[in-house]
């Protein structure tokens, strides 16, 4: 059991790494519409998280939303057919690269209002206690998103109602390019859950096997209904805010960047550790050659899909439409 | 159970009676809100499944927020904001996932979320719990807003919602809580969003009233017609979307219109109405739209200072025979 949760988790964390690099590929290209920010560096905080979960457990997350529905077991084909605004995307072209969503695997929409996404996982909790359902719901959101009044709000509201949820912040260390030393307090978002009366833990967001481990105890915490718990995993964003985007000057150092690229890579952490832990060399071969292939066909079926018809611009809006004028 | 039978109760009596009614007959619907499992506008609940029930701490952003969540997952929240200034604190969650959550996600998810927020203008609270704000949700698409002005549109207009699978914000005239009136008791007894209802026939002039403007639009009709003036009244009740075919009607009727509407003059419900009149009925009119409304002000304390500033049955009427 141990070996096919590793080796999904390999999967996933390649799938996401595959589906950053071939959209930045894109956006090079000049066949991506809009802003896109990518997850590489922090596929093992995001896989550790999901895995921990079911598939009909919640998940919502933030405008670095890619990561989050492929860690929680997406199909590529829609989402990468999303990114460049096609008929066929997950979103039916509504939503873009910011926004993935999809129902299918607990994904109840990332949210470019930073912080957004918190109190829509923290509301699915509601409705799986007040159903009693057993799930439970996670919010990612990141260490900027963590001053967002909201955050305060929502963990004190699931601590009261002792609520099936996990926040989960992916502290990257920068909110765009803000350093987080020079916006927060103290270093520590986990800290800020005691207030509340949230247990707050802090773990290595490098390292798949602590950030698995610590959801799986929040998620059984939750499941049991004892309530929320903060979960931080320092983690480390490998590419620019969003793709595209450099900053004149700088505001971290080369050095910085290729001390985490070339010594605390989640991804090639964790092929060692497999490797390790006894998996053979063409085990993880087959799971690489799995992952390039999903991505090579989701980018030819993005490619090859039609955009939407401007009509439908005026279409699901309602549930029960309402007239709207031309 | 259907019951043809009609009782005389308040206002808020009447959106008590909706919201109760809605929680005993669906285990699905949930109340939030601050104070609400014992001193709840309409009625208290305690009595109620204690879990759909949920007395928030003061966290408006947060748990209007949250009811997005629940409500896209199979809940069926009614959100009481209480003052209706309170609703900026909660425009986020309101404006930017209420409403777009399901355009945004092609469709995947149903909002059914109800916001309840009570305009408490004209009793002295000054200007940061006297808004009538209804004018800026007017203007996001996805939205539905609702304005009951009278005890029997409180009950069916507040009940369909609850039962609407969209957002829908029921913005209350609180000066009208206390007011009594005839509500049907037939627990399916809705008010269709969408549609406005005809108060006074006429055929010399039309009130178009929006919220509690109602009671002082026929007023003002009756005085009018003491001098031989025949006003056809009729309240929108929804102003998302606004019922242009009743709009267009009562004009190609009289060719005269006052649009009464207690928000402000700048971009209020008046200045959408006007312009749906000249765009669409422009060769009906016999004379310039007149607008009967709140000046741009921050609504002041004091009460000498206050009470001119709405609309009345005497602005109305002055504006009415300035038609003639």
């Amino acid at each position: 059991m141990k070996n096919d949760v590793q080796s999904e988790a390999y999967l996933r964390m390649l799938k996401i790494r595959g589906f950053e690099q071939a959209v930045t590929q894109l956006v090079t290209e000049g066949e991506v519409p809009g802003a896109v920010h990518t997850s590489i560096g922090q596929e093992a905080a995001i896989v550790g998280a999901c895995m921990a979960l079911n598939r009909d457990d919640y998940i919502s997350g933030t405008h670095r939303s890619h990561g989050h529905p492929i860690g929680k077991g997406a199909e590529l084909k829609p989402l990468m057919a999303e990114i460049l605004g096609k008929v066929t995307g997950v979103c039916k072209g509504r939503g873009g690269s910011m926004h993935f969503t999809d129902k299918s695997v607990g994904s109840i929409g990332e949210s470019a209002i930073v912080g957004g996404g918190i109190p829509i996982a923290t509301g699915a909790a509601l409705t799986a206690q007040v159903r009693k359902t057993g799930q439970v719901a996670l919010t990612f959101f990141g260490d900027g998103a963590s001053n967002e009044g909201v955050l305060a709000e929502c963990l004190n509201m699931a601590a009261v109602w002792k609520l099936p949820v996990i926040f989960f912040c992916e502290n990257n260390g920068y909110a765009a390019v803000t350093p987080a030393r020079s916006s927060h307090g103290q270093p520590d978002v986990a800290k800020r859950g005691e207030g509340y009366g949230v247990p707050g833990v802090i773990v290595d967001g490098q390292d798949f096997d602590a950030v698995f481990k610590a959801t799986e105890e929040a998620v059984a915490r939750a499941r049991r209904g004892e309530g929320p718990t903060l979960i931080e995993a320092k983690t480390y964003r490998f590419d620019e805010h969003c793709v595209g985007l450099f900053i004149k000057g700088g505001y971290r150092s080369a050095e910085e960047v290729n001390q985490f690229k070339n010594e605390r890579d989640p991804v090639t952490l964790f092929r060692t550790a497999l490797l390790d832990s006894g998996m053979s060399e063409s085990a993880l071969v087959e799971i690489e050659g799995e992952a390039l292939k999903q991505i090579e066909e989701a980018v030819a079926f993005a490619k090859e899909s039609a955009f939407p018809d401007p009509e439908e611009a005026f279409e699901l809006i309602h549930a029960n439409p309402i007239p709207i004028r031309r | 159970m259907s019951d043809t039978n009609t009782k005389r109760m308040t206002y808020l009596d009447a959106l008590g009676l909706a919201q109760r009614e809605e929680l005993e007959g669906r285990d699905d619907t949930i109340i939030m809100g601050e104070d609400i499992s014992l001193y709840a506008a309409g009625g208290a609940y305690g009595d109620i499944d204690a879990s759909r029930v949920r007395s928030a701490p003061i966290s408006e952003c947060g748990f209007a927020g949250m009811a997005v969540g629940a409500a896209i997952t199979g809940l069926r929240p009614i959100v009481d904001l209480t003052i209706a200034n309170f609703i900026y604190l909660a425009a986020d969650p309101i404006i930017n996932q209420a409403a777009r959550l399901r355009y945004m996600t092609g469709g995947q998810f149903k909002v059914p979320v109800t916001y309840r927020a009570s305009m408490w203008h004209s009793q002295a609270n000054a200007a940061q719990h006297s808004d009538r704000p209804y004018p800026m949700f007017m203007n996001i698409p996805g939205l539905k807003v609702v304005c009951p002005a009278t005890p029997e549109d409180a009950k069916g207009l507040l009940k369909a919602a609850i039962r609407d699978d969209d957002p829908v914000i029921v913005f209350e005239d609180n000066d009208l809580w206390g007011k009594k009136g005839d509500v049907p008791l037939d627990t399916e007894f809705v008010v269709p969003i969408g549609k406005a209802r005809t108060h006074r026939e006429g055929s010399d002039v039309s009130i178009i009233s929006v919220s509690g403007s109602l009671r002082h639009a026929l007023k003002a009709a009756d005085e009018l017609a003491k001098d031989g003036i025949n006003a056809d009244v009729i309240d929108l009740r929804t102003l998302l979307p606004l019922d242009n075919e009743a709009i267009l009607a009562t004009l190609a009727k009289t060719g005269r219109v006052v649009i009464v509407d207690p928000a402000h003059r700048t971009m209020g419900a008046a200045a959408e109405i006007a312009a749906i009149i000249v765009e669409d009925g422009f060769d009906m009119l016999k004379k310039p739209v007149k607008r009967v409304v709140t000046p741009d002000v921050p609504i002041p304390f004091s009460p000498p200072m206050e009470a001119p500033l709405y609309p009345n049955p005497e602005k109305i009427a002055a504006a009415a025979r300035e038609l003639m």
